[in-house]
């Protein structure tokens, strides 16, 4: 791959954040048995391209929509870090103040309206945003990061009609890691998803290696740019695959689902190093640069916990807090 | 099909006005187009779509033509997927708009259930109060002519049950107005059931612009004797009962409630503080419904006051059958509350 005709900084982040998103997911899992974090995680090891390619392209008022699986998404899309960790302490001083969790991420600040834990509950809402852009002419996107699982839902259907329909500025990311818990997408799905070819091609689609955060960056600036230009939705399937279990921490293989060759296969395409390598051979960064990196996300992973560890907890009796809206 | 046509034909009672000879009469669709045109062209964040909301019949009438003045941007057509349409007016609603979505029906409500309960309904919660969802959707309970089990479901039992929507049934031409307002203006989820045979009434109806407090249920007739806590038409089932029982001596407190959530329970239990006796009349299923659960919290918080059991009226617990017999056998009335209020004074008719 020529690196040459991305700009320096830019292959710097698209590593840097990566690595930082690796590194928090390592750290939660490393202290998940203390049984402090009382919030059910769903570890993206192994998609931390998609996340980050995708959100590479996008400025800070555009949108995002995603799911359970979302400590990725919140981060590449610049959710403060400090907040999320909190959140899985269940504290006060959380992104959703203790009542979300894991599974519910949100950071305004930046675009990102919340993550929802039903399969596909995203889809519909991402959408909506899109239809609120286009109603109040803003400068800004909307984009929908969604599963295999959600992937066989009625409600991606619905969406993408009314999308196509209105020619909203949505950009659908599909992210096929092949499994929803232990059920694989071939046991689901009965082919390529049917979204790679709308009448009159009314919504470009393509398929990217979605453990090359270059091949993403690529594909979703085509699609940002058409919602940019208001010219209407766009689709990326982006093939992946969960490296961790379900939900938890640590590896799963021991429930006979899969083999262990599997997952070492798929360990050898990890995102993260096979990037470092392709930069490193091609002299963009050089060990000593890396090396750098980890110390400064390991300085700002401890201070996150520290903060979330010694923040305040929610009080029993504010259980009916925030049930409506003055 | 009769049902089909709007005929407002029938004045409801003159609950507001000491006299009414000088105030406007609208239709009840009307009230509630009228409100809806107001809130477009006040607020450019609202905007109004459902299936058919464009068409001839515009929605029983309440968006009739509304397209016309504001554009098919503000007041469209839309796909019938009913989930995604949910979430998309949530999602609409995070990025800054105010939508209005309608359904002629509540059955169809059930299709969007996902959206609405696990989504949009404790979006403003579950980020502790980062994101709220002002949405309004509306339905409109049928009745007769066959419109069997599934054109005919009054549902508020069930979305009663849902913390964080709050849950409006107007049964005046005035409320529909003022409380289709407030919905808009609220800044939560808000769900409107109306029912049908409202849409035979005609009421007095003030052309500017007003809200309905959300929350607060209203005292339709004073009474010392028994109080009749009704929503919907069935207010105006309890309110000829009542004209029936005064004859016979028993003056009937009846009670409005307009909003199901937030319950207004200082109403109900200040007239039962009163009366000692209370009937609770629903157009809807008794099990696990609003009876039971207002029937439950009178006698959790008020049930030193009763001097008697609490009654209920309310549908049979079958799915509404189409034939006009069964539909005699399965609907609830006036009779059916005069019958049982008489049963609590143990009158013999």
């Amino acid at each position: 791959m020529d690196l040459k005709k991305y700009p320096h900084k830019l292959l710097v982040k698209l590593y840097f954040d990566m690595l930082r998103i690796r590194k928090v997911q390592l750290h939660i899992e490393s202290l998940y048995h203390l049984d402090e974090m009382k919030t059910p995680i769903h570890l993206s090891i192994g998609q931390e391209a998609i996340a980050v390619g995708v959100c590479a392209n996008l400025r800070q008022n555009d949108y995002i929509s995603s799911s359970h699986r979302s400590h990725g998404h919140y981060l590449a899309k610049g959710g403060d870090l400090k907040a999320l960790i909190a959140e899985l302490y269940c504290r006060e001083t959380g992104c959703s103040r203790g009542r979300g969790g894991s599974m519910h991420l949100v950071d305004t600040s930046v675009g990102h309206m919340g993550s929802s834990s039903i399969v596909g509950g995203g889809i519909p809402i991402g959408t909506g945003l899109g239809l609120a852009i286009q109603m109040k002419a803003e400068d800004r996107i909307s984009v929908v990061f969604f599963g295999d699982g959600a992937a066989e839902e009625g409600v991606l259907y619905e969406s993408i009609n009314f999308a196509i329909l209105k020619k909203l500025p949505v950009v659908f990311v599909y992210e096929n890691n092949n499994f929803a818990v232990c059920s694989r997408v071939s046991a689901r799905q009965a082919g390529e998803i049917i979204f790679h070819k709308t009448p009159n091609d009314a919504m470009p689609s393509q398929t990217v290696n979605g453990n090359s955060v270059m091949e993403v960056y690529e594909a979703t600036q085509q699609a940002v740019t058409r919602a940019r230009q208001k010219a209407g939705p766009s689709f990326i399937e982006c093939k992946t695959y969960r490296i961790r279990g379900h939900a938890g921490a640590g590896s799963d293989e021991k429930l006979g689902y899969r083999t262990a060759e599997e997952i070492c296969e798929w360990e050898a395409k990890c995102p993260v190093r096979t990037f470092s390598g392709l930069l490193l051979r091609n002299g963009v960064l050089n060990e000593t640069e890396i090396q750098v990196m980890q110390e400064t996300i390991d300085c700002e992973i401890d201070e996150a916990f520290r903060f979330a560890q010694s923040s305040p907890l929610p009080k029993p009796e504010d259980v009916t807090k925030y049930l409506f809206c003055d | 099909m009769p049902w089909t046509k709007n005929k407002a034909e029938v004045n409801e009672p003159d609950y507001y006005f000491e006299s009414s000879e000088n105030v406007r009469r609208l239709s009840y669709s009307e009230a509630i187009r009228e409100a809806l045109d107001q809130a477009l062209g006040m607020d450019q964040r609202v905007f109004i779509m459902g299936q058919g909301v464009d068409d001839p019949s515009g929605m029983f009438g309440t968006t009739l033509n509304l397209h016309k003045k504001y554009g098919s941007q503000r007041v469209f057509d839309t796909p019938l997927a009913e989930n995604a349409l949910t979430g998309i007016t949530t999602g609409a609603a995070m990025g800054g708009m105010r939508p209005v979505y309608f359904h002629n029906r509540p059955d169809f409500l059930f299709l969007a259930m996902d959206q609405l309960v696990n989504h949009a309904s404790k979006w403003f919660y579950m980020f502790g109060g980062a994101v709220n969802v002002p949405i309004v959707l509306w339905a409109c309970i049928g009745r007769g002519w066959g419109s069997a089990a599934q054109h005919s479901q009054a549902l508020q039992g069930l979305f009663m049950h849902i913390p964080g929507l709050k849950l409006i049934m107007p049964s005046t031409c005035y409320d529909s107005k003022g409380l289709m307002l407030a919905a808009i203006a609220d800044n939560n989820p808000v769900l409107i059931i109306e029912h049908r045979l409202n849409f035979r009434n005609k009421g007095c109806v003030p052309e500017e612009p007003y809200r309905v407090p959300i929350g607060k249920g209203i005292i339709r007739k004073k009474g010392k004797d028994i109080t009749f806590v009704a929503i919907s038409h069935m207010v105006t089932e309890a309110y000829s009962a009542a004209e029936e029982l005064s004859r016979e001596g028993i003056e009937a407190e009846i009670i409005d409630l307009r909003t199901l959530r937030p319950l207004d329970e200082e109403i109900i239990l200040n007239s039962v503080s009163k009366t000692g006796r209370l009937l609770i009349a629903d157009c809807g299923w008794k099990t696990g419904g609003i009876t039971a659960e207002i029937s439950a919290m009178v006698a959790e918080k008020g049930f030193e006051l009763l001097k008697a059991p609490i009654r209920r009226v309310a549908c049979p617990d079958v799915p509404t059958p189409s034939g006009f017999t069964l539909e005699e056998g399965f609907y609830v009335g006036s009779n059916d509350i005069l019958n049982t209020a008489r049963e609590i004074f143990q009158i013999r008719a």
